[in-house]
């Protein structure tokens, strides 16, 4: 069996948990594209982190499992970051349209 | 709990135990498999590809009442580690069941999400939101089966006094399907523009 | 369910029983050494089935349209097919099991002091699996329009749309066979990392543990956090081919380039997946033969953590043609050129520990030096290939592919050989022939410079990879260049025929060689303190550890090795 440890109160992190779902959820009503982001994407962190932190008892976690998640997203980060600038962002592409043009490219550069 | 296996398995350098740093490094694996679709799923939603603005055509409200489904199966499947802590199996045996009733609620909301797409055209093939959709909520699903089938088996076996600490490993593992839909919610449901 | 539960607590028992029939001692084994021969014999019988497909196309190639001898005629798809597949298999089914899963197997139990896997049941279940990936992987090229035939990194479109690939069913089991040894990997390498966590012996320091189990361990990690986006992007591809979404497609909205990026963030980094357990295996080797300590310790793992962190972020450079975006290319070029800092920094440590050493030339210690040698030269031409300028004119020329080789060939063959020579009389208690061993190593390792190093000035000369024919080019169709080409088909074969000695040798030497001691090769290391071969369980009484595995050659012992496990005040 594993070490013994005090239990957070798991009812009242669910219905934290609940009341961030509401919020989230009516968010979009206020139609506002930059709020909306905020509070999709930032409840869901922190929700995310509500589970983790409790109910997977990352609370109670040796340091290296901590380690080891962190190392995942830096990973990710990463992936993401050197993929961006082919897959999300299109002045890549004209490159070679301009390549006649130095005062072209020393622009993108 | 009965000891079996090799003394390897109950050796614990790290001071975790050993059933846990798996799980935990099945997690680790997890994250990226899961987080190189929603990082692809961003680039391209970023980028402006036609045809992601149909994220206005999901059903917010299934995805609100999915996502309450889970934060509840979550609870449950907390509440029956807290009991096979205290050693009462029959209230363990009880809230593992009631996570798995959690998950067959949420496939039938799958399942009718999915039918009514599909009744009114957007399939798979239509673009590349609706790939990304079925391909990320249908290898969420399969987690969801996943978690079913090996939670119901661990209830027979606890129920005979074996394993104890398996609650809990599936526990984390029920968890973190619970925290993909978190972060899948917004993506797919709510970020409509 | 409850009977299937009844069925594993029965399997659980079973495990106490010391005589197992056959069945569950060979074909459902849960020991970890049987596993790890499992995996060997597997890699080993996949590496036959890779040999002669390189022997096929390379005959194709040096004599264009004759019939090929045990082969026949290679056709142009049937050429695209051979050399995919030839590249597939080596990294996929004979670098990754033999190396990574049967030494990894073999070895991190035995070296950290503990009787089996943690899960042994789970080690089980991944050989299994990775043994269905062989057979899809098999069968895939006996489907209609043959195997698959768009290079071992599959680009779409051409790997996406049956059209283009003309290989429709080929083409989706390769992936399916590729996906399938991924998931087993990664349930195999949880269970490895896991153990070599928490199962070490007592009195086993993180400092303590041989240098060949941490860097299986660190190959474990690399791969499992590289491969989680390459499995979703195969997921992505197998989709595209069976369904018809178009996620890598640019007329439904996808981008090729994006498979390219998640194919080489998982692809550079297994570079390393397959590198990393070689150069542990060397370690172990040289600093026995040369009885000496290693040459830094410490720092021998601290540049394997720099190259493994630095390894996520090179793998551009193998796109700078494809269309990247230019000013990511400098980026990558740097960071390129970066790795090669701590990895020739472990060359010179490992260099470092030869020097003054009393070098025995025994066949292990020769695999080993050769390693060294052959990796050198592939690790330096590697050095021209990140630069983004040279590469333009470099890229997927001969040149790349004979780097290439002088990297892969050194890590799979030389290291996979250098393993079997120097744990042979440990797994099957037996010696193996000294006179045979040295033949099959010059016989291999000079015929092995003699196929690559010609190719490094094919490539040079312009000679473009993946060509069927190139007497349909007049600028490489000259005598000259093929008479280049004969040669390394030439030296190709005969390597081949070299092989043959080993297999000999492996196979008299397993039943009729003279008996194995304990600890024939007077090493540190835990597996050498039991009976050759170990017997099921391992260690008698598990052991504790009192000091590192280095310890060769200390002044004021009468003997000049230092085993971990003997108390101190024994000596």
């Amino acid at each position: 069996m594993s070490e013994a440890y005090a239990h957070p109160n798991y009812v009242k992190i669910w219905i934290w948990l609940l009341v961030l779902l509401g919020l989230s959820v009516s968010g979009p009503m206020l139609e506002i594209p930059t709020l909306t982001i905020i509070t999709a994407f930032g409840i869901a962190v922190v929700k995310a982190f509500l589970v983790a932190a409790n109910f997977m008892h990352l609370k109670f976690e040796k340091k290296i499992i901590w380690f080891l998640l962190i190392m995942c997203f830096c990973m990710l980060g990463v992936f993401f970051f050197g993929v961006a600038p082919d897959i999300m962002m299109t002045e890549g592409d004209q490159w070679i349209d301009c390549i006649a043009d130095k005062s072209c490219v020393e622009q993108r550069l | 709990m009965s000891m079996h296996g090799p003394v390897a398995t109950h050796r614990s350098a790290t001071g975790v135990p050993t059933g846990r740093l798996a799980v935990w490094w099945l997690m680790a694996s997890e994250i990226f498999i899961f987080g190189g679709l929603v990082a692809c799923f961003i680039l391209f939603k970023l980028n402006g590809t036609p045809g992601f603005e149909d994220a206005s055509l999901t059903s917010l409200t299934a995805g609100a009442v999915n996502t309450f489904v889970l934060l509840t199966s979550s609870l449950s499947v907390v509440m029956a580690h807290a009991a096979i802590e205290k050693g009462d199996r029959d209230k363990s045996f009880l809230y593992i069941w009631y996570t798995i009733g959690g998950g067959f609620v949420f496939l039938g909301i799958k399942a009718y999400e999915y039918t009514g797409k599909i009744i009114h055209g957007h399939v798979i093939t239509e673009n590349l939101f609706w790939s990304f959709y079925y391909t990320m909520t249908g290898l969420h699903a399969l987690h969801v089966i996943g978690g079913m089938v090996i939670m119901a088996l661990i209830s027979f076996d606890i129920r005979k006094g074996h394993n104890y600490q398996r609650v809990e490993l599936i526990g984390i593992y029920w968890h973190f399907v619970d925290l993909i839909w978190i972060f899948l919610f917004p993506l797919l449901y709510i970020a409509n523009f | 369910m409850s009977q299937a539960t009844a069925a594993i607590q029965t399997d659980t028992h079973a495990e106490h029983h010391e005589e197992l029939n056959f069945l569950h001692k060979y074909i459902l084994p849960v020991d970890h050494k049987v596993i790890a021969m499992q995996y060997i014999f597997t890699g080993l019988i996949m590496a036959i089935i890779g040999g002669y497909f390189a022997y096929a196309f390379r005959m194709q190639l040096a004599f264009p349209g004759e019939l090929v001898p045990f082969y026949g005629l290679v056709g142009p798809g049937e050429y695209n097919m051979l050399v995919t597949n030839h590249g597939t298999i080596m990294i996929f089914w004979v670098a990754m099991p033999v190396l990574i899963a049967g030494f990894g197997n073999f070895l991190i139990p035995l070296m950290i002091g503990c009787d089996d896997m943690v899960f042994p049941r789970l080690n089980r279940l991944s050989y299994q699996i990775f043994l269905v990936s062989a057979l899809v992987l098999i069968a895939s090229f006996f489907v209609t329009g043959g195997g698959f035939g768009g290079a071992w990194t599959a680009y779409p479109p051409l790997s996406s749309v049956a059209e283009y690939s003309l290989t429709d069913w080929g083409a989706s089991l390769w992936i399916l066979a590729v996906a399938l040894e991924f998931v087993s990997f990664l349930l195999g390498g949880i269970n490895f990392v896991t153990t070599a966590m928490n199962a070490r012996a007592p009195g086993m320091k993180m400092w303590d543990i041989p240098i060949a189990v941490w860097f299986i361990v660190i190959a474990v990690i690399l791969f499992m956090a590289s491969v989680g986006p390459l499995i979703a992007g195969s997921v992505m591809l197998f989709m595209d081919q069976r369904i018809g979404t178009s996620f890598f497609l640019p007329s439904g909205g996808g981008d090729p380039l994006l498979w390219q990026h998640l194919f080489w963030f998982f692809g550079h980094p297994e570079v390393y997946v397959v590198l990393l357990p070689t150069l542990g295996i060397v370690a172990d080797i040289i600093t026995v033969f040369s009885r000496k300590k290693l040459f830094g310790y410490k720092t021998v793992i601290y540049t394997a953590f720099a190259t493994g962190g630095l390894s996520f972020v090179v793998w551009a450079h193998h796109q700078f043609i494809a269309g990247i975006d230019p000013r990511m290319a400098n980026v990558f070029v740097v960071t390129t050129v970066l790795i090669s800092i701590p990895l020739a920094e472990m060359m010179f440590s490992y260099i470092a520990t030869l020097y003054g050493g009393s070098i025995e030339l025994k066949t292990p210690m020769l695999w080993a030096l050769s390693f060294i040698a052959a990796f050198l030269i592939g690790g330096v031409t590697g050095i021209y290939l990140g630069a983004s300028a040279v590469d333009v004119y470099l890229h997927d020329s001969y040149f790349v592919l004979a780097h290439f080789h002088y990297t892969f060939f050194p890590i799979t063959i030389i290291g996979m050989f250098a393993a079997l020579t120097f744990w042979f009389p440990k797994m099957f208690g037996r010696m193996m022939n000294e006179t045979l061993g040295k033949i099959h190593f010059w016989g291999t390792f000079i015929p092995f410079n003699c196929i690559f190093l010609p190719l490094f000035f094919l490539g040079l000369a312009g000679q473009h990879r993946r060509i069927y024919n190139y007497n349909h080019f007049p600028d490489l169709a000259t005598q000259e260049l093929q008479n280049i080409r004969i040669f390394a088909t030439v030296s190709l074969v005969v390597m081949l025929c070299f092989q043959l000695v080993f297999v000999y040798n492996f196979f008299v030497s397993m039943f009729k060689g003279e008996k194995a001691p304990e600890n024939p090769w007077n090493a540190n290391t835990l597996e050498w303190s039991i009976p050759s071969p170990p017997p099921h369980g391992n260690f008698k009484t598990l052991p504790t550890v009192y000091r590192g595995p280095y310890e060769y050659s200390v002044p004021g012992r009468e003997m000049d090795y230092w085993p971990q496990h003997v108390p101190p005040e024994e000596s």
